[in-house]
């Protein structure tokens, strides 16, 4: 196959990257790894989205929100630019038919968004502009040209394991974050597969030590609402207050009290209106509940902390303009595989702030994408070789087991002691653990094409955890979420970006914070 | 997790087959899809919003299938409960536009 613009997941980023370059004229083909229109972490809860009409003063507030909490890391120029994108696309779902709820009295109210009913409109409008989607299809590799430009990618149809192979003048990455497997409601297609596949074409990553985002949930269940627990008091198991716990500001008051034993919440403290609001506003958080037959208004529930990687939190493909260029020419990535750094430092981008980034983002990546294939003089006829990383060529004579290796990162990334509450002893004793597993991987023979698909994702995790501790190493102070207990000071010195790279050896770099001025899109 | 199809009810349409973002079903030419990898099954409720006969009942816990097999009887009261809460079927579509996320953000100013 052929075509201009490949657009690698079907997420709100890769969506609107497919209806932005489609709009400008190019051909275009969604990848997804699932179904676009439910795959993601978008499609199967409600999400707050950061739109804000254009008043100075509104807009100043919105943007200070998060400077702070964030570290400083955020960009004004950035930030105003996804403000005005995302209040132009807010707007353009609202005529295009999504049902926006209304208010009290009366007033349209359009600062959020339901899955189910958002992503099945963009699938819609994906395929209204023309672009051709490809369901079921994950991406395993890119394909990269003599000059270092990408020039398609290869893949596999995850229900017949065959394989297919596109060429294509551009690519836009927007195949999520990596939340590692934890069950994170929507996050089970979200291995950082991006992030390999890119990294492999030699692109670099940014703020990949905001990558400790852990979400509450009950114990047995996917869904994850932090806001809901706003509204909760937390105990436990002898139904003592835990002193200090809450979602925002204390979580990781939770996290120390999960290592001493069981933690229970309830949401008691939301009264007859919020109890109703909550039912309207998210019904999907109650299915697990009334499910299990739990009242979670009036009865304790066991809870645990999901770890949300960099979905959640704000590390991802570095950009280098606002055409949401990567360093490599001809890729482009969007949503949450590129960095959010940008409009949120260092603080989680959940919620609001990712929903305006992926929107924005993967216009913009659209956009550039469309452009850089309009410009591409070597066309289609370049050669291009496929990246042949870890799982797909080798051959030292043994095989990995992806299950064993998915665990083997999961004990890396999960555990609190390490992740959550961070130390350079720790993060390099994990290092050297999983520096040790990427050579066994680097020596193993390429997965059977039916394992081809969870091998390459168990590399991606490998692959990603490593970037993500290396740059907490490289980070040596406490800045946004990421919060080390032996520097526990913000540095003032520190105020950069810290970027990282590299698969055998992976390297860390600085950018500064505010020293590269925005450059117009392509 | 997904736990059952009601082949009573299932009009083998392949529609849960199509969506599932972690292509947890397979296709059996002129039957009811089967469950093939429930270990997959990322808990997302999704395969019931878009199942037009209500055929479908995902279990509560995420970690783990349902100890005990689930009978159908057992869920029947809640078939469809999903679909219905966010205006997917025809007579609760008014319910699409209900989303009050507004009124929390208000709450917590
Ligand atoms: S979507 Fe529902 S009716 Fe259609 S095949 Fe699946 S279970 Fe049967
Ligand atoms: S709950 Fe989600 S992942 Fe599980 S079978 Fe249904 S659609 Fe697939």
């Amino acid at each position: 196959m052929e075509t201009d613009v490949l657009v690698i997941g079907g997420g709100p980023a890769g969506t609107w990257a497919a209806v932005s370059a489609a709009r400008r004229g190019a051909r275009v083909i969604l990848a997804d790894k699932g179904f676009c229109g439910t795959s993601g972490a978008t499609a199967p809860s409600g999400t707050a989205v950061w739109y804000v009409p254009p008043d100075v003063a509104a807009r100043g507030k919105a943007k200070a929100t998060r400077e702070e909490l964030g570290g400083f890391l955020a960009h004004h120029d950035w930030m105003d630019a996804v403000l005005e994108t995302t209040f132009a696309l807010v707007n353009e779902l609202g005529e295009r038919g999504y049902p926006f709820p209304r208010d009290v009295e009366g007033r349209l109210r359009q600062n959020s968004l339901q899955g189910p009913e958002y992503m099945r409109l963009m699938r819609k409008l994906v395929k209204g502009a023309g672009a051709r989607i490809l369901d079921h299809s994950p991406a395993l590799e890119l394909l990269i040209d003599a000059d270092g430009a990408v020039a398609g990618a290869r893949g596999i149809d995850r229900r017949t394991h065959a394989g297919w192979q596109i060429k294509a003048k551009s690519v836009v990455i927007a195949t999520g974050g990596c939340a590692f497997l934890s069950r994170a409601l929507g996050t089970n297609n979200l291995t950082g597969d991006g992030y390999l596949m890119a990294a492999e074409a030699g692109a670099e990553l940014s703020g990949m030590e905001f990558s400790n985002a852990y979400a509450i949930a009950p114990v047995f269940s996917s869904v994850t609402k932090t806001l809901f627990y706003e509204w909760a008091s937390f105990t436990d198991a002898s139904g003592a207050a835990i002193t200090g716990a809450a979602s925002k500001g204390g979580r990781s008051v939770i996290a120390r009290a999960l290592q001493q034993g069981a933690v229970f919440a309830q949401l008691d403290r939301a009264d007859g209106e919020v109890r109703t609001a909550m039912r309207a506003a998210q019904p999907n958080f109650f299915l697990p509940f009334d499910r299990a037959g739990i009242d979670p208004f009036t009865q304790p529930f066991e809870i645990t902390l999901r770890l949300e990687g960099t979905v959640r939190g704000t590390g991802g493909l570095r950009l280098v303009d606002q055409s949401a260029a990567t360093t490599v020419p001809g890729l482009y990535a969007a949503g949450d595989a590129a960095t959010r750094e940008l409009i949120c430092g260092g603080f989680t981008g959940g919620g609001s702030h990712n929903a305006a980034w992926a929107m924005s983002s993967g216009a913009w990546a659209g956009e550039g994408a469309a452009a850089f294939a309009r410009q591409c003089r070597a066309g289609l006829a370049r050669t291009a070789a496929p990246a042949r990383g870890p799982a797909l060529a080798g051959g030292r004579g043994h095989a990995f087991d992806p299950a064993a290796l998915i665990k083997a990162v999961q004990a890396e990334v999960f555990p609190f002691d390490t992740n959550y509450f961070r130390s350079g002893d720790g993060l390099a004793r994990s290092l050297t653990r999983l520096d040790s597993l990427w050579r066994t991987v680097r020596a193993a023979d390429g997965a059977r094409p039916e394992d081809a698909l969870k091998a390459r994702e168990a590399v991606a995790m490998l692959a990603t955890a490593r970037w993500m501790y290396r740059s907490g190493l490289a980070r040596t102070e406490s800045r946004g979420m990421h919060r080390r207990y032996d520097l526990t000071a913000l540095d003032p010195a520190q105020r950069h970006h810290v970027t990282s790279g590299g698969l055998d050896e992976v390297w860390t770099g600085r950018v500064p914070a505010d020293g590269q001025p925005l450059e117009a899109a392509a | 997790m997904i736990e059952l199809i009601s082949a009573d009810h299932c009009t083998s349409c392949d529609i849960c087959v199509a969506v599932c973002p972690t292509s947890v079903f397979d296709a059996v030419p002129g039957c009811t899809p089967v469950i093939a990898r429930q270990d997959d099954c990322q808990t997302c409720f999704l395969c019931e919003v878009y199942c037009p006969a209500d055929a479908l009942y995902v279990g509560p816990d995420a970690e783990k299938p349902d100890a005990a097999e689930v009978a159908w009887d057992a869920v029947e009261t809640l078939r469809g409960s999903y679909r219905r809460a966010i205006g997917w079927t025809r007579d609760t579509r008014g319910l699409r536009a209900m989303d009050d996320t507004h009124v929390l953000l208000g709450r917590l100013k």
